[in-house]
């Protein structure tokens, strides 16, 4: 592989890293809160993407209004499906709340296709301009480096919330003990609740840049990259913010290498390296052994 | 011994007589050809599901990725088949065997982790062997294998099922299986008292997968044609809801939640389209009603006790 051409596929990669990145973060943020490896949060990230369609097309809204709103609407919906259904379940075992989250999943799929059809839509092509950018001799467009920017900046406000403001502080508390933080006077509830809107958000931008990359959005959208997200979060080490971060970084650049190398394989690959990790390192990239005590 | 040899021969017995009722049944078609077929799914599901029960319930390791084993048994038996001209019964076994097998080689690396790192490397190792047989053309790639002898029966599923409950009954009330059981309760207490927890997990994951291999085999001689993505992960989700509404270390729950799952999706036909948000609605809600008390073993224990004459007592002890 040329220099040139690796530099091109370096910023492929990074920019649909980034992507899975977004959506990992949902996983690993709900992940470290509750215990729940939320299945819904891919599609999630596909209600985020109908919402921003509908305003895209009916309203003729721009980039940044539609994904704010995309945004609003994917938060509101992972507050909804906390509430109504993992709620009542959250005393109950571990795997009951996993199961409802498959349904929960199952239930967004498969009433998305029933209400509005299966056929693929796509968003509308002025939404965001495809401009060929030189940098010397390496091409690349402005959708990638507008996806891979937008990825960055919305990763570092959630730095921002998460570091620097309360209801951050309470999310971190809560993550780390949850008795202890009801003890402290933080309202337990409001800060899951708090944290299923934070993540819901970022997987419903992910949405709208996804459907923008693949030129593509249907009700089955979510399952491909949100499985990827999945395995990114584990990679990372799951629960852990910057795990994810690196995680997704790391598999979009590895998918986009061996994609280039050979396309067949793309679809196992990225289970292959994530193996290969865990078995040399149980608790993921950044995680660390911890040594249960009785 | 005699206590035992009498349990055994009565339920046996038990298994023989409803064999003989169903099979009267389809050979009066008061049970359609259509009927028979989802009777036959129920069976082969129901050995997935209790293949996947000794996993997750006994043993205490959520796997993801059972399916896997389903595909190998089911491709490795049709290729004997195919290839090796072998007759029906042995290209069964050695499916099974073949599943079995695999079952033991990733389970030794895999098993060390916990929790969900095994989860999500289970479901990895489905995603590749799902992704390695569309990319082998002798197994007919992602096209799908056509040409399999239709050798598979109502006598057949029925049977294996018969063989399945008997076999991991046993193994679950053996000394290995209360091993597995203690390895479910407290990894860290059963490492204490001297268990191998790690010979016990890789034995229930091999035990396991040679059942799923079995029942992938007869599936694959049932529907006389198999493709990969029949087998990936979502195959596997399946049988974890299974397993999970039956709840913890029974078979009879066990049984009747994958019944009534497999049968759903047939008996919601009648409102045509809606089906599909209806069925995930459902499991939501049985899901939210079990953390109320509700469970599928206690209609089994209902049904079994209309059959008994004692149907208010079980209501009564539950």
């Amino acid at each position: 592989m040329r220099l040139v051409e690796f530099l091109q596929q370096l910023i492929n990669g990074l920019s649909l890293g980034s992507v899975y990145a977004l959506i990992a973060l949902g996983y690993t943020m709900v992940y470290g809160i509750i215990g729940l490896i939320n299945f819904a949060h891919a599609d999630i990230l596909m209600v985020g993407a109908f919402i921003g369609y509908f305003v895209a097309t009916d309203f003729g809204f721009s980039f940044v209004p539609t994904l704010l709103i995309a945004m609003a609407g994917a938060g509101l919906a992972g507050v909804i499906i906390e509430r109504v259904a993992y709620k009542p379940l959250r005393k109950a075992a571990n795997i009951s709340l996993l199961i409802t989250a498959i349904g929960v999943s199952l239930l967004l799929e498969n009433g998305f296709n029933w209400l509005f059809g299966g056929n693929p839509r796509t968003y509308p092509a002025g939404i965001l301009a495809q401009k060929t950018i030189m940098f010397g001799p390496i091409r690349t467009d402005t959708l990638h480096l507008i996806i891979l920017g937008t990825s960055l900046l919305l990763m570092i406000l959630l730095q921002v919330v998460i570091y620097r403001t309360k209801i951050g502080k309470a999310m971190r508390a809560t993550s780390t003990d949850k008795d202890a933080a009801a003890l402290m006077g933080i309202n337990v509830d409001t800060t899951i609740s708090a944290t299923f809107a934070i993540g819901s958000a970022l997987a419903g931008a992910a949405g709208v840049l996804v459907s923008i990359l693949y030129s593509s959005l249907d009700p089955y959208m979510g399952l491909q990259p949100g499985i990827k997200a999945f395995v990114a979060a584990v990679f990372g080490g799951i629960g852990l913010i910057p795990g994810a971060f690196a995680g997704g970084i790391l598999l979009g650049l590895i998918e986009t290498f061996v994609t280039a190398w050979n396309s067949q394989l793309s679809g196992a690959i990225a289970f292959v390296v994530l193996i290969i990790i865990l078995i040399i390192k149980p608790s993921g990239l950044l995680g660390k052994n911890v040594s249960v005590k009785v | 011994m005699s206590t035992y040899l009498k349990k055994l021969g009565i339920s046996l017995a038990a298994a023989v007589a409803i064999f003989a009722a169903l099979s009267l049944l389809i050979s009066t078609s008061i049970i359609n050809a259509y009927y028979t077929r989802i009777l036959m799914t129920i069976c082969i599901n129901i050995i997935l599901a209790l293949s996947t029960n000794l996993i997750i319930n006994y043993t205490g390791q959520l796997t993801l990725g059972h399916s896997a084993f389903m595909a190998i048994g089911a491709y490795s038996a049709a290729m004997f088949s195919l290839k090796g001209g072998l007759p029906f019964p042995l290209v069964l076994l050695l499916g099974s065997i073949v599943a079995g097998l695999f079952g033991f080689l990733i389970g030794l690396p895999t098993l060390r982790l916990k929790g969900d790192y095994l989860a999500v490397t289970t479901m990895g190792f489905c995603q590749i062997i799902v992704v390695a047989i569309q990319n082998i053309p002798a197994l007919g790639g992602a096209q799908g294998l056509p040409g399999i002898p239709g050798k598979t029966t109502f006598a057949w599923v029925f049977f294996c099922m018969v063989l399945t409950i008997l076999v991991l009954g046993h193994v679950v009330d053996s000394s290995q299986g209360r091993a597995m059981i203690s390895v479910r309760e407290d990894e860290i207490a059963a490492e204490a008292m001297g268990i191998n927890t790690t010979r016990y997990k890789v034995m229930a994951f091999t035990i396991g997968a040679f059942f799923a291999g079995l029942a992938g085999g007869l599936f694959a001689f049932l529907m006389m044609f198999i493709e990969p993505t029949t087998f990936n992960y979502f195959k596997s989700i399946d049988l974890v809801i299974y397993v999970v509404l039956g709840g913890t270390g029974n078979f009879a729950g066990c049984i009747t939640s994958t019944a009534i799952l497999t049968m759903l999706p047939e008996v919601l036909r009648v409102v045509g389209d809606l089906r599909m948000v209806i069925y995930p609605l459902l499991l939501i809600v049985i899901m939210i009603l079990r953390v109320k008390g509700f469970r599928f073993r206690k209609i089994w224990q209902f049904l079994t006790g209309l059959v008994t004459g004692k149907g208010g007592d079980s209501h009564a002890a539950a």
